[in-house]
């Protein structure tokens, strides 16, 4: 089972966020960076799969500025065996980040090919099924759950109120959701091996992007709230503010 | 290119919210920019019927795929139809509701069109001919304006920001044919949750109860104002009533349990503890009810009702109810 799983560095989520002074991106000031948690789940799952095998290799990609390729060793710790670094600035955009990605991994081959369903710095939550649709393959969004029995696979998507099952044949793309598997922490026999895997880099330029960022803004301070009143006597008008004024109802 | 695709998603054979609310963000475009709403569904048996209501809510032309095979959503038709429906057309835009099912189209559409797509978004404007959107990121801590650089436009709106309003469009029905080829992927079963509750982390309203609420028995209280919300309600918990066993940990919010953004929490007889605050505090409308005027919760509550909740939530369950049957 060859597997390649796209990874981001992404700001941790317990980050506090600030808008840089341009209005456009962050204040790196204080940020750390992580792996983005839901690919996490993605690479557990490759790791699993190959151990379950005994054989085959697991591929990371991760496309971003130099600094990625910490991420890209933490998941050689882990368990990949090898990592692509696609050295550029990186985008709030997905389509260009899914048209690098898809013409790295177009000359690969692999039977998965694993995302995690939503990057939490962009939240974009599409570049998964865009690779997919640029490289014609079978895609399964947001899993918690797959099975795999030949060519054969079957997962588990997330949906309201329940499970949708997806049926497809590999090679395909599957994205994951917290819920997959419980992924592992690198130890330090991991670590120490990572040092020894190989990590490639690549220049690559992205097309321009589809959507361009105006600005970038911190939400407006929660307004003072107040006490509409006391006791059951005060429910009519504090559904009439629910209706009118937050138009919440 | 004035005219804005809308994705009316169907559900168990119905138009729900989803699809209302994206059709008539999409009619509210379509008056900006001077065009037409055109919708396309697919569904089994009897979709014309049910999307044709969309009518009342601003589409003007309905264009409906009915097929057995299209009773549970598959991905690769309904991307098929609407890519084949853009291409015909002269679209500014298409729009999306984002649900599990728009979140997953959305994307296939924009990766085969090449075409640039803004996820949960939450606010639309024309300058000029071109099309701004916001949309939230880092789970909130930031808002993004963004502007598309070319035709079509395609995003997927956030649930509960732009209401179904009704707006009537020209609503002519037309049945299209069905995809043919073969499909990557089937969609073969769905299977409900075990509990069957909307998950704390998906539910546009929650109703969070606490310790206040003094006995597992009482949560009949808060299951009955769930009811009275409706389907996009469900209920949260504060950590004391899931460590007391009164509660199971998928509903507890805070540190230690989910966050949650609906639009609308309801803490019932939670004191407001900065770890319960972790979880809940990007809610957009944050409503307490707690029967000590110096709990914490409303220092972030955005209303607040001090007094007994046994008497407050029975009042609030009847008022919900006799305003949502009013429209
Ligand atoms: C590391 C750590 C992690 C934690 N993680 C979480 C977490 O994820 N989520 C979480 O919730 N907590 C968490 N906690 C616990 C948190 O500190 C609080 O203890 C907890 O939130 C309190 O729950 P509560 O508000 O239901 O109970 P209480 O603090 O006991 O509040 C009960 C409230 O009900 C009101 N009340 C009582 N009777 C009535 C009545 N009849 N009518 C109206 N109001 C009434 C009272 O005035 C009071 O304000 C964590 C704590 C730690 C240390
Ligand atoms: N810059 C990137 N490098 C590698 N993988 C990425 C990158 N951006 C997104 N991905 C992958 O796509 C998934 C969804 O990202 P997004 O669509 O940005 O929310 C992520 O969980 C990653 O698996």
């Amino acid at each position: 089972m060859n597997t390649i799983v796209c990874i981001k560095r992404v700001p941790d989520s317990a980050t506090r966020v600030k808008v840089d002074s341009d209005r456009t991106g962050l204040d790196p000031a204080g940020v750390k960076y992580t792996l983005n948690p839901y690919d996490e789940f993605a690479l557990e799952e490759a790791i699993r799969r190959k151990e379950a095998a005994g054989a085959g290799t697991v591929t990371v990609i991760g496309l971003g500025p130099a600094a990625t390729s910490e991420t890209l060793r933490s998941a050689l710790a882990m368990g990949a065996d090898e990592a692509v670094l696609l050295s550029c600035e990186g985008s709030h955009d997905g389509l260009p980040v899914a048209r690098a990605l898809a013409a790295e991994i177009a000359g690969r081959e692999f039977d998965l090919l694993l995302f995690g369903k939503q990057a939490i710095d962009d939240d974009n939550m599409q570049v998964p099924q865009m690779v997919a649709e640029m490289l014609g393959l079978p895609c399964a969004s947001v899993v918690v759950g797959l099975e795999i029995s030949g060519r054969d696979a079957v997962a588990k998507r997330e949906v309201e109120g329940g499970h949708e099952i997806v049926e497809f044949t590999l090679p395909a793309v599957v994205s994951a959701q917290k819920g997959l598997n419980e992924p592992r922490l690198p130890n330090l026999k991991g670590i120490m091996a990572a040092k020894k895997k190989p990590l490639e880099e690549k220049d690559v330029t992205l097309e321009a992007p589809s959507l361009e960022l105006v600005e970038l803004e911190e939400p407006p301070a929660p307004a003072a709230g107040r006490i509409v009143g006391e006791g059951a006597g005060a429910v009519p008008e504090l559904v009439a503010a629910l209706r009118q004024e937050a138009k919440v109802l | 290119m004035a005219d804005v695709l809308a994705f009316a998603e169907i559900r168990d054979g119905q138009v729900g919210k989803a699809a209302r609310e994206t059709v008539s963000a999409a009619r509210t475009l379509a008056n900006d920019l001077g065009g037409a709403v055109h919708v396309v569904a697919l569904g089994g048996a009897g979709t014309a019927g049910a999307a044709g209501g969309l009518g009342e809510f601003g589409a003007d032309r309905i264009m409906v795929a009915e097929d057995a095979a299209y009773e549970l959503y598959q991905p690769d038709a309904a991307t098929a139809a609407v890519v084949s429906t853009v291409k015909s057309g002269e679209y500014a835009a298409v729009l999306f509701p984002a649900s599990a099912q728009g979140k997953d189209l959305a994307p296939r559409v924009a990766g085969r069109l090449g075409s640039g797509l803004a996820t949960e978004v939450t606010a639309v404007a024309t300058e000029g001919g071109s099309i701004t959107v916001k949309r939230p990121m880092y789970a909130g801590k930031a808002i993004a304006t963004l502007r598309f650089a070319a035709a079509p436009a395609l995003m997927t709106v956030r649930a509960n920001v732009f209401p179904a309003e009704e707006r009537p469009g020209a609503g002519a029905v037309e049945q299209v044919p069905g995809i043919e080829g073969a499909s990557r992927v089937r969609v073969t079963g769905f299977e409900a949750s075990e509990r069957d509750q909307l998950d704390v982390t998906e539910a546009s309203v929650v109703v969070a109860g606490g310790r206040g609420m003094q006995d597992p028995e009482n949560w009949t209280l808060l299951e009955d104002l769930v009811e009275a919300l409706g389907d996009e309600a469900t209920l949260g918990a504060s950590r004391a009533v899931v460590d007391a066993g009164w509660r199971p940990h998928a509903e507890q919010v805070g540190q230690t349990g989910k966050t949650v953004s609906p639009n609308l929490y309801f803490a019932v007889g939670i004191s407001g503890a900065i770890q319960h605050l972790a979880g809940m505090r990007t809610a957009k409308v944050i409503v307490a009810i707690n029967r000590d005027a110096d709990a914490p919760i409303f220092n972030v509550a955005d209303y607040g009702v001090v007094g007994d909740l046994f008497e407050i939530v029975p009042a609030l369950a009847e008022e919900v109810r006799r305003v949502r049957q009013d429209g």
